[in-house]
């Protein structure tokens, strides 16, 4: 199929970005996102033109390192409204002729590095606020010796399936981080390892959230409904009760 | 990569844009952005309640006269002033309610005015380039014009219905009962007009904001709880909504004069 590009070039994050358009032919439909932008690159290398930087690790929609922006929409939305990560949004969604924007995340807190790859280690100091539980070392404990009722297992398990990706603050009309801060803090805070701090946990997190200049959640699910792993919006609800709760109990 | 400080503390080796804030981690959270939607939710609940309660007051224009011929609008007008007494002097009540209620409008609309710049700065001005809007609701859109629209309203509402100082109809106040005010007022198209706007840019107000108070409060316990939420937000919206027009449609078709 033959498209047309138009992709946000950047030169570093002082500079003022513009789009640039771009043809592409002969793309194949069984290609992913990602490989249609490394065959650009090949032809704006052949060109002799800088080609496209964007962010890419494993490929298979784990890892939470790509993240494109695709139509105004974070990650992309194919026909099927599948959601994924962009590695594993592929050609078929599209069609021959079809214009396609491609923008970095935007978010004061993710300053644009350089074209399409944007500075996330806002996430990594939320997570540095309390994202961790201590564990003694010594001899592991059985894994079945703290039983762990299975509807919370559930819950915990399907929030520590995020993987950090920034769409949600992508998608988010205020810039909020809300729905990854939340998913962090049900994640360990609905298992017993995770109980000793969990009041300060959300505290500690909700802190450098806001520390971090990122907004606030005004509850439309924008977050939720580009999420590659589909963290619920309730999440973000259960963060609410445990704060108001830990400042209660946290001195 | 961590690098360790003098004070012990080990900070990120990455360039960071925020200064390291001298607050304690409770500090901090208690001036978060989370606390400021505790506030706007608990007074927006409060004003939804009382709306609840006035537009229950109002719907007393259809009760007509009562058995010593006066209008049941204007006796229930009067009990606004004399409610709770003797416990309470003359007005308490009224009075009471109107300084709750100024708290949470104030309340309201600092938190609202703090959040919205918040959200501002963390945008930064960069929006994709056709909008990128994924599923939201229409009256998501509303809220911040939709909240300056309703506070004029007030403000206009007030001047007109308790100061008098809005004459719409047309004579001496004094020498007026609250329901001839009322039933001249709503004769006048205009004054229908602006009512109607005000009216749904409150039920917009309303259905995405009661939602969203919900959620902020914490009842969002699921996708089950998400969509009841929103229904019970929608369906309350729209009581307000047909509750507040009744009296003013009817006024103005005729169904009811003095």
């Amino acid at each position: 199929m033959k498209l047309k590009l138009r992709v946000w070039r950047q030169k570093n994050s002082d500079a003022t970005g513009r789009f640039e358009e771009y043809p592409l032919s002969d793309v194949d439909e069984h290609m992913s996102f990602l490989e249609m932008l490394d065959m650009l690159n090949e032809q704006l290398i052949n060109e002799g033109k800088e080609p496209v930087a964007f962010d890419s690790d494993c490929r298979e929609g784990i890892c939470g390192m790509c993240g494109l922006v695709i139509n105004s929409v974070p990650h992309g939305r194919g026909e099927t409204t599948y959601q994924t990560t962009t590695c594993q949004l592929h050609m078929r969604e599209f069609h021959d002729g079809d214009t396609i924007t491609i923008e970095p995340w935007k978010a004061e807190p993710f300053p644009v590095l350089k074209d399409l790859v944007v500075d996330r280690t806002a996430f990594d100091r939320i997570i540095q606020a309390g994202g961790f539980i201590s564990a003694p070392t010594g001899t592991a404990p059985d894994a079945h010796a703290a039983p762990i009722d299975k509807n919370n297992a559930d819950h915990a398990f399907d929030n520590a399936t995020c993987i950090g990706c920034g769409a949600c603050v992508a998608a988010c009309p205020n810039g909020s981080a809300m729905l990854f801060t939340a998913a962090k803090v049900s994640h360990l805070g609905m298992l017993p390892q995770g109980q000793p701090e969990r009041w300060t946990r959300v505290i500690g997190m909700v802190g450098q959230h806001d520390e971090e200049g990122f907004g606030n959640c005004t509850n439309l699910g924008e977050c939720t409904a580009v999420c590659p792993k589909g963290i619920p919006l309730e999440s973000i609800s259960r963060l609410n009760r445990d704060l108001f709760s830990a400042l209660g109990k946290v001195k | 990569m961590l690098q360790a400080t003098e004070a012990g503390r080990r900070i990120p080796l990455v360039a960071t844009t925020t200064q390291p804030s001298t607050l304690t981690a409770r500090q901090k959270a208690l001036k978060s952005t989370v606390i400021a939607k505790f506030v706007m939710a608990g007074s927006g609940i409060l004003m939804a309640l009382f709306l609840l309660v006035h537009m229950y007051g109002n719907l007393k224009v259809f009760a007509g006269k009562t058995a010593d011929g006066q209008w049941a609008f204007d006796v229930y007008a009067h009990h606004l002033r004399v409610m709770g007494e003797p416990i309470l002097p003359p007005e308490g009540l009224l009075w009471i309610t109107r300084v709750v209620l100024l708290v949470a409008v104030i309340a309201h609309f600092a938190s609202a005015f703090k959040l919205w710049a918040r959200a501002k700065k963390a945008v930064g001005g960069k929006r994709y380039a056709s909008g990128g809007r994924v599923q939201r609701s229409y009256a998501s859109y509303t809220m911040r014009w939709g909240g300056v629209v309703i506070l004029l309203f007030i403000i206009a509402h007030i001047l007109q219905f308790t100061t008098h100082t809005i004459d719409t109809w047309g004579g001496d106040a004094a020498a007026s009962t609250p329901f001839e005010r009322l039933v001249l007022s709503f004769q006048n198209p205009l004054v229908l007009i602006a009512y109607v706007i005000a009216i749904i840019a409150v039920g917009l107000h309303l259905t995405h904001g009661l939602w969203s108070a919900f959620a902020t409060l914490g009842a969002n316990t699921g996708a089950k709880a998400r969509a009841n939420l929103n229904k019970l937000a929608v369906l309350i919206a729209l009581v307000i909504v047909v509750g507040f027009l009744a009296g003013p449609f009817a006024i103005f078709f005729g169904g009811i004069t003095l």
